[in-house]
């Protein structure tokens, strides 16, 4: 083998591993921004201080981004017992973003047994949104901030 | 030898270089290499994805044909304007979607605001740049009394539906007020000479007029209703890839690509998503304000306007119960995130249609993705933007992405 061949068959080699890699590079490139690792999706949580077990259920399932819907959010105290009469007020927003909600969502009935309904839920992006439920009753303040991901 | 080994050694890294490129781009630009995430994003703003015209129970002609006739008619009226020289077929051409290709919109007078397109927007919670409006028939009413579109006022306008349209309206509304004893011009909106001759009206006269006001609205809404997005290259490219058969010769290269950028890296899909391609929310883009015209605060005080409407969906006027004015009664109304926020528009048809933002500030696609990539502050509250780090080439891309949403003939 000449020197020159020896070249261009090292050439013919280096041409695709060089693709490989373009390929690779692009394809990190292109990712959209990633959500933190070990992000807990639940729908059933511990509040802050774990003054209550709060459950979130929503009416649109999958939930579709630019539609109103609402939440069923279920209180109960640690050990179980359905937390009656709460005071719920909800917020959110995209903590990649830095945006709140766009709506202002609120508690339209008492359902009883622990069961609120809550109205007026959007999300208008794709992405990671969170949703935090603020509870006061007898037992006390406390705050359940959930994840989601559409 | 030494002098040939050095020549091909180059020309072997020049091929390597054009080979790199070339695969680079055949990568993103072949279909079967998108992901299963860019494949439903893709197919989340796919046209077929568009939900049913939705009902608008505040207006309950919204789908009456008689109306929709009625409507398109007082769409194109001149005479309904004060100088009778403008419609609203003056600034929003059919043949150039809906809106007249100026920064800013000309009736009687000049506006402060880009003329809107039309199309689609039955689906939107919120009309104008700074959604002041919650339904088609109450912004269609805003430019009939504005002083500088029609100039016209209430009473007049009523008389003249008594003159020219009194059998439609009549069928659909049912028998227009007595006109006797009334002003000719009178409206709470008008010059002082209008706004004090609408005082002098009893408030059953006024409520009378209203009524006949807003029907005017409802009928303009039921046409307005009817003009809808058609399909588009994207579409078609779309619908396809959703399919899973092989549709490269839909979408050109740079064309792919700029759809890559748009549902990735350049984060256009965050705020232009579904098949509209809006949210139909507010943002704060950093949109330069234009000098010598009034301040202008976008969304902060829409969102007032719009709560204190008498013309809204919980209003006497609207036939809708208040429960069902979802997007009123949960609506965001206070705080920074609205300070100088305005709707993105529909980007289907966008590259017919310069120049781009509330005021026409950017004459072309590419001004409008350069600031997108700059992400300069906000001349007031906050800009949403961070800076893409887009090369040259990539925004090329994205204006080519844009094009493929243009509907053609």
């Amino acid at each position: 083998m000449t020197r020159r061949q020896i070249l261009k068959s090292r050439l013919l080699w280096a041409a695709p591993l060089a693709l490989i890699t373009m390929v690779g590079l692009g394809a990190a490139a292109k990712m959209r921004s990633p959500l933190p690792e070990n992000l807990d999706l639940s729908l059933t949580r511990y509040s802050d201080a774990g003054l209550y077990q709060t459950r979130l259920d929503t009416d649109m399932n999958p939930v579709s981004i630019g539609a109103m819907h609402a939440f069923i959010v279920t209180l109960r105290t640690r050990d179980g017992r359905p937390v009656e009469k709460a005071a719920l007020t909800i917020d959110g927003g995209m903590p990649q973003h830095g945006h709140g909600l766009p709506t202002t969502p609120r508690v339209t009935a008492d359902l009883g047994g622990g069961r609120y309904r809550v109205e007026g839920i959007k999300f208008n992006m794709p992405g990671w949104w969170t949703v935090t439920v603020h509870a006061t009753s007898g037992a006390g303040g406390d705050e359940t901030t959930f994840n989601l991901k559409l | 030898m030494k002098r040939s080994g050095i020549f091909y050694a180059a020309a072997g890294i020049i091929a390597l270089v054009v080979l790199a490129g070339f695969s680079y781009k055949e990568r993103i630009f072949a279909n079967q290499n998108w992901s299963e995430e860019q494949k439903s994003l893709i197919a989340s703003l796919l046209l077929d994805a568009l939900p049913a015209l939705p009902a608008d129970p505040s207006n309950r002609v919204a789908n009456d044909p008689r109306a929709a006739e009625l409507g398109q008619a007082l769409f194109n009226d001149k005479r309904l304007s004060a100088n009778a020289k403008v419609a609203c077929a003056t600034c929003h051409l059919r043949d150039r979607q809906f809106q007249d290709g100026t920064p800013l919109g000309h009736g009687v007078g000049q506006t402060n605001r880009r003329t809107m397109p039309i199309s689609g927007t039955a689906h939107a919670p919120f009309l104008f740049w700074d959604g002041r409006k919650d339904s088609q028939w109450a912004q269609a009413l805003g430019p009939l009394e504005s002083a500088v579109e029609h100039g016209s006022d209430r009473t007049a306008l009523a008389r003249r539906l008594a003159v020219d349209y009194r059998r439609d309206y009549e069928r659909l509304f049912g028998p227009l007020p007595e006109f006797t004893g009334l002003p000719d011009h009178a409206s709470p909106e008008g010059n002082a000479a209008a706004k004090a001759a609408w005082s002098k009206m009893t408030e059953g006269e006024r409520e009378a007029i209203n009524r006949v006001f807003a029907n005017i609205g409802k009928a303009i809404a039921a046409f307005e209703r009817t003009i809808k997005p058609r399909e588009t290259r994207f579409d078609r490219y779309a619908r396809s890839l959703q399919a899973g058969t092989a549709p490269n010769d839909q979408l050109s290269e740079p064309e792919i690509a700029g759809l890559a950028l748009f549902i990735g890296k350049g984060n256009c899909i965050n705020c232009h998503n579904g098949p509209l391609l809006t949210d139909n929310h507010f943002h704060n883009t950093g949109v330069p304000a234009v000098e010598g015209l009034p301040e202008d605060t976008g969304r902060a005080l829409g969102a007032l306007q719009v709560k204190n409407d008498p013309f809204n969906c919980r209003g006497r006027y609207s036939d809708a119960a208040p429960s069902d004015c979802t997007e009123l009664n949960f609506m965001v109304s206070e705080g920074d995130e609205l300070l100088r926020a305005y709707k993105p528009p529909s980007l289907r048809n966008v590259a017919l249609r310069p120049p781009y933002m509330h005021a026409g500030q950017f004459r072309s696609l590419d001004e409008v993705v350069r600031h997108y990539n700059k992400a300069p502050p906000a001349p007031a509250g906050h800009s949403e933007l961070e800076p893409l780090k887009l090369n040259d080439r990539e925004v090329h891309a994205l204006q080519a992405f844009l094009a493929t949403l243009s509907e053609e003939d």
